[in-house]
């Protein structure tokens, strides 16, 4: 850990001055404070933003905001969430640990950096901590890592659970600037593939900071979120998929799928939604969605497993929502 | 005064089972127990030391070279930056198991990614993490094409073999026979409490806390390693926050301080991270085993090969014993046991939990598993079948064994169903419901041992030794044995742990220590009921000590009265002798499990355990107990999720701390249960127990990797089984 200085926001206006000058904000800690410890992150000035007032779940007419500062706890057992959103408290429920979702925020856990080994340790080359100094995970040991959207340069994935969720019900991220303006950015937009710039993880500009999550209005249907791991608890997902799903007259009325594991991001793809809707389910028709879900899959040795895994795992959940029998 | 017993025969007296109070195999609580859980236990790096400073290790950012220059001006004037000591002494790795002397030193020559190279000192440790990290340095790295990291592209070297008979031929003759090829990946001991010691130096005396396995061993190790002499060294460890093989031997971080606070003047804590603990402690080998098993149409074991192939730094003699309990298992007349050893450039390979059997029985009981459907035979019928008369090479008998004991009330228990057994029968929703045994095994051994037990005055005893309790109920076992033997009660024994000016333990290791510290606190004991008579005018034998009172011939006197001011002090000095040559003596059991392989996802958890286990006394029924069930969760993780991994470019430790290396959590561990068979051994020890810290994880991977085939028809022949070997192995 380097020497860093310590600052508390007492406003969002000055918490964005601060940023913009450079400083990270720091809420629960429990992803930035062990980078720290390892010097994958050395912020010059940590900037306390626990005092903002935006912890608060509230409803906002239709749906749900949920405060930047709101812990993963508070979240997954609101009442509201866990009544119209259950994919979300499930999701949340299956990450971490209870003392990790006691701190861990609903910004901080947006903004969670990836797992990857390489990433977290500075003796390794890693374009993600170090752009230009090449991926270590490609030659070596990628077995956490994605299987859609990577580029030559990062091939890592985003390992949060809540925000694979977030994709499926649509959310909108609400991020003030230095200058005050608050701007809503879905959230299915808000993270990045690698591509050229695998250090950028969301679109977040310097000064940004995230106030809240709007969750649109309920939609009827099962929330699922089914998440693939070799320990059935504390462990990242090796692949996992959040849904929604709905049927009416024996058909899929209404389907919202994400999938967690498989990228530097949370998979969201439209094309999969409109492959299920209107039609009977089947298995022939769930092999298809996994089809256009994995049509440009690319395994790397390693974590070649997740193909065929994220296929299963999508069937598992369509047969548990639809009845099919498999 | 100092009572040896020497093991030159067996001791049939059992006198633990008449004495008078009762205590000795009662499932105690810990006397350390609340202690431990409320916070106040004092752990290594929890000495409040006045004026001690802080040094974080330095470790090499490559895997073989030379560090040609140390560039500690490059952290001059950094924040209480003290002193970066990069002296010839510091240690490459730990000592291996019971070594006595130093390990590999000369930190500037690197043998792998992430070794130790030196250590900064400064007032603070974040200051000195800081410093560590932008410390300077130069180095002339060999180049990676010539470092050899994978064990299977190196031309190994034989280390071991056992051979008799044909096996060749005896394969060929073999009416059931399977000859199978599988591997396991490498473990960390992953105990909880990181590396970590204090040494202080006052111009004669070292005092060195830290947290250590063996401070019998480690202190010779210290000395050999500072070139000072023994006397002038103090270790003390009263708390070890698990072991599992990683403190057997004296370690980086303890040297480091110890060269620091002498050059220093002043105290020194060095704790290591978590990931400094996983690179540069000890590894457990991956293994590649070929396991050839014949048998007669009766399912008769008559060919019987296990050869392993092991990997190790180039430079380092130890060997996991992965065929160590196949030499006296099961039968079969036809034999090879051989251990062939790669060497490769990735961290040191040492003692982990169990060496050798936890991955060499594992195996063989899942190559069991398909030789018994081969066979068309009950998987506890072939192992009925097969357990010998004596032992398989050496003719020798066994010492005690309750093997057959332990299938059959095991099965019984579990509910067992007998008879040839076909997977993929039973369905629950998704998942696929299946169940598999195996034997369990591990070589019993006694080393020598002291222990100082003083009766005091007030009616009180001590007991002292620098033993140590590393989680396993030392102080538990050690005070039933006291309190036994001199009929107290047990709040009334003291017990003393993990101080090198006690007299030598046997140390906490190889599943030797209660055996053979109990017998050294069990000598001194006899010692002093032998002077207790000798004031009343009678025999030792006669006496019978209960509740703090003498009773002998009709007549009872209070203990007190007998001591008077004459307090009573003796030290036991138990020594193995040679009659371990002459028994094949082990701790044996058998596994239970039943899993569920989930049909989508290839997850497989495990729903129940159960372990029968017969190991000559139990001590303490809770501690015993305990002791399976932590060796039954380490056999989940070696079945289903734990695997090291390393770099194929560098060879470094990629997944380094507990969020990657996946032990069981509390989730994946479901009621175990356990059957204490009760065992006397009399070859074993005077106290007639044998081994339990290891044989709880000796063998149960093998009954999950059974179940999963059971259940889903996935036949897996790699540990452990993670959910994309699963898929990749289920029928369709």
């Amino acid at each position: 850990m380097k020497p860093f200085d310590y600052q508390r926001a007492e406003r969002l206006e000055h918490a964005a001055q601060l940023m913009s000058d450079g400083a990270t904000a720091i809420a629960g800690g429990t992803n930035l404070l062990d980078l720290m410890k390892l010097q994958v992150e050395t912020p010059r000035t940590l900037l306390d933003v626990n005092k903002l007032p935006m912890a608060s779940i509230e409803d906002d007419g239709s749906g749900l905001r949920i405060g930047a500062l709101a812990t993963n706890t508070a979240t997954a057992v609101h009442p509201r969430v866990k009544a119209d959103y259950a994919v979300l408290s499930r999701a949340i429920l299956a990450g971490a640990t209870q003392q990790l979702r006691n701190k861990a925020t609903t910004a901080g856990n947006l903004c969670q950096r990836t797992r990857c080994y390489y990433f977290t340790n500075i003796d390794q080359p890693c374009n993600k901590r170090e752009p230009g100094t090449g991926c270590g995970a490609i030659k070596g040991i990628a077995r956490l890592h994605a299987v859609l959207g990577t580029s030559d340069q990062c091939i890592a994935t985003y390992p949060g659970d809540m925000a694979v969720a977030m994709y499926a019900l649509n959310a909108v991220v609400h991020i003030a600037n230095p200058s005050g303006a608050v701007r809503s950015v879905p959230v299915r937009e808000f993270h990045r593939l690698p591509g050229h710039q695998p250090e950028k993880d969301n679109v977040l500009e310097p000064g940004d900071i995230i106030t809240g999550v709007i969750l649109p209005a309920p939609v009827s249907g099962t929330h699922i979120y089914r998440k693939v791991r070799e320990r059935s608890s504390y462990a990242f997902a090796m692949c996992s998929v959040a849904a929604i799903v709905r049927m009416e007259e024996g058909r899929i009325a209404h389907a919202s799928l994400a999938f967690g594991g498989l990228a530097h991001k949370p998979w969201y793809d439209p094309q999969i939604e409109q492959s299920l809707v209107g039609e009977a389910p089947s298995l022939a028709l769930f092999d298809y969605a996994a089809d256009v879900l994995l049509k440009t899959a690319r395994g790397y040795g390693e974590n070649d497993f997740k193909i065929p895994l994220a296929r299963r795992t999508l069937a598992a959940v369509l047969c548990e929502v639809t009845g099919v029998d498999a | 005064m100092s009572h040896v017993f020497e093991m030159q025969k067996p001791d049939e007296r059992n006198r633990l089972d008449a004495m008078k109070q009762g205590v000795i195999g009662q499932p105690m609580d810990r006397p350390d127990g609340i202690a431990k859980v409320t916070g106040t236990a004092t752990y290594a790096a929890e000495y409040a030391i006045k004026g001690c400073a802080e040094g974080v290790l330095v470790t090499a950012p490559f895997t073989r070279g030379r560090v040609t220059r140390i560039d500690a001006g490059s952290i001059t004037g950094m924040p209480g930056v003290i002193r970066v000591i990069d002296d010839a002494r510091l240690i490459t790795r730990s000592a291996q198991a019971a070594a006595g002397e130093a390990p590999d030193q000369g930190p500037l020559t690197v043998h792998y990614f992430g070794q130790p190279i030196a250590l900064v000192v400064a007032e603070r440790f974040e200051q000195a993490r800081d410093a560590a990290m932008a410390l300077k340095i130069e180095f002339d790295a060999d180049d990676l094409s010539d470092v050899p990291l994978d064990p299977a592209a190196v031309e190994t070297e034989l280390i071991e073999t056992t051979a008799q008979g044909d096996l060749e031929q005896a394969m060929k003759d073999a009416v059931h026979s399977v000859d199978l090829t599988f591997t396991t990946e490498g473990h960390a001991s992953a105990a909880m409490e990181p590396h970590a010691a204090i040494a202080e130096w006052d111009g004669e005396q070292l005092t060195v806390h830290a947290s250590l396995q063996m401070p019998n061993y480690n202190i010779s190790e210290l000395a050999d390693c500072l070139g000072l002499e023994e006397d002038k060294i103090r270790c003390l460890s009263r708390y070890v926050g698990g072991g599992f093989g990683s403190k057997l031997g004296i370690s980086p971080e303890a040297v480091a301080a110890a060269i620091a606070a002498m050059e220093l003047n002043r105290p020194v804590r060095v704790v290591m991270s978590r990931q400094q603990v996983f690179q540069t402690i000890m590894r457990r080998t991956e293994t590649e085993q070929r396991l050839r098993l014949g048998t007669d149409a009766d399912g008769r074991l008559t060919a019987f090969g296990h050869e392993a192939r092991i990997s190790n730094l180039p430079n380092e003699e130890y060997t996991e014993p992965v065929v160590q309990s196949s030499q006296l298992l099961y039968g079969g007349e036809h034999r090879l046991l051989q251990i062939e050893l790669a060497r490769i450039h990735c961290m040191t390979a040492g003692s982990v939990r169990g060496p050798g059997e936890a991955v060499g029985m594992p195996v063989l009981e899942a190559a069991m598993d398909e030789l018994a459907e081969q066979a068309g035979l009950d998987p506890v019928e072939l192992r009925l079948r097969n357990i010998p008369d004596k032992h398989p090479v050496k003719g020798i008998p066994y010492s005690s064994r309750k093997l057959a004991e332990c299938l059959e009330q095991g099965a019984a228990r579990f509910g067992w169903d007998r008879g040839p057994r076909k997977p993929r029968q039973h369905r629950e929703g998704e998942w696929w419901i299946g169940t598999g045994m195996a034997s369990a095994a591990r070589a019993h051994s006694v080393r020598p041992a002291q222990a100082r037990v003083t009766l005091h005055v007030d009616g009180t005893a001590l007991v002292e030794t620098d033993m140590t309790d590393i989680g396993t109920g030392t102080y538990a076992i050690l005070t039933q044995i006291a309190a036994e033997m001199l009929g107290l009660d047990p709040a009334n024994v003291r017990v003393d742990l993990g101080d090198t000016r006690h007299p030598r333990g046997a140390g906490s290791g190889g599943s030797w220590g209660a055996a053979s510290t109990g017998s050294a606190v069990f000598v001194a004991c006899e010692a002093i009921r032998e002077q207790l008579a000798e004031r009343l005018g009678t025999s030792e034998s006669a006496l019978d000590l209960a509740d703090g009172s003498c009773t002998s011939g009709g007549s009872k006197k209070s203990l007190r009265d007998v001591i008077g001011n004459r307090e009573i002090s003796r030290i036991g000095h138990f020594k193995p002798g040679e009659l371990q040559e002459k028994y094949a003596a082990a701790s044996f059991g058998a596994f239970f499990a039943e899993v569920a392989v989930n049909e989508w996802t290839g997850e497989a958890r495990v729903r129940r355990m159960l372990g029968a286990f017969g190991f000559g006394r139990v001590l303490n029924a809770k501690t015993a107990r305990s002791q399976c069930i932590g060796g039954m969760t380490w056999c989940i993780g070696a079945a289903l999720t734990e695997s090291l991994l390393f770099d194929p470019v560098d060879g470094h430790l990629v997944n380094c701390d507990l969020a990657e290396y996946h032990v069981p959590v509390h989730r994946d561990v479901p009621h175990l249960e356990t059957i204490l068979v009760e065992e006397r051994d009399p070859v074993a020890s005077p106290i007639q127990a044998k081994g339990v810290g290891e044989l709880g994880i000796c063998g149960g991977a093998g009954a999950i990797a059974n179940a999963i085939y059971n259940a889903c028809g996935a036949r897996l022949r790699t540990f452990p089984m993670t959910p994309d070997k699963i898929l990749a192995a289920m029928p369709e």
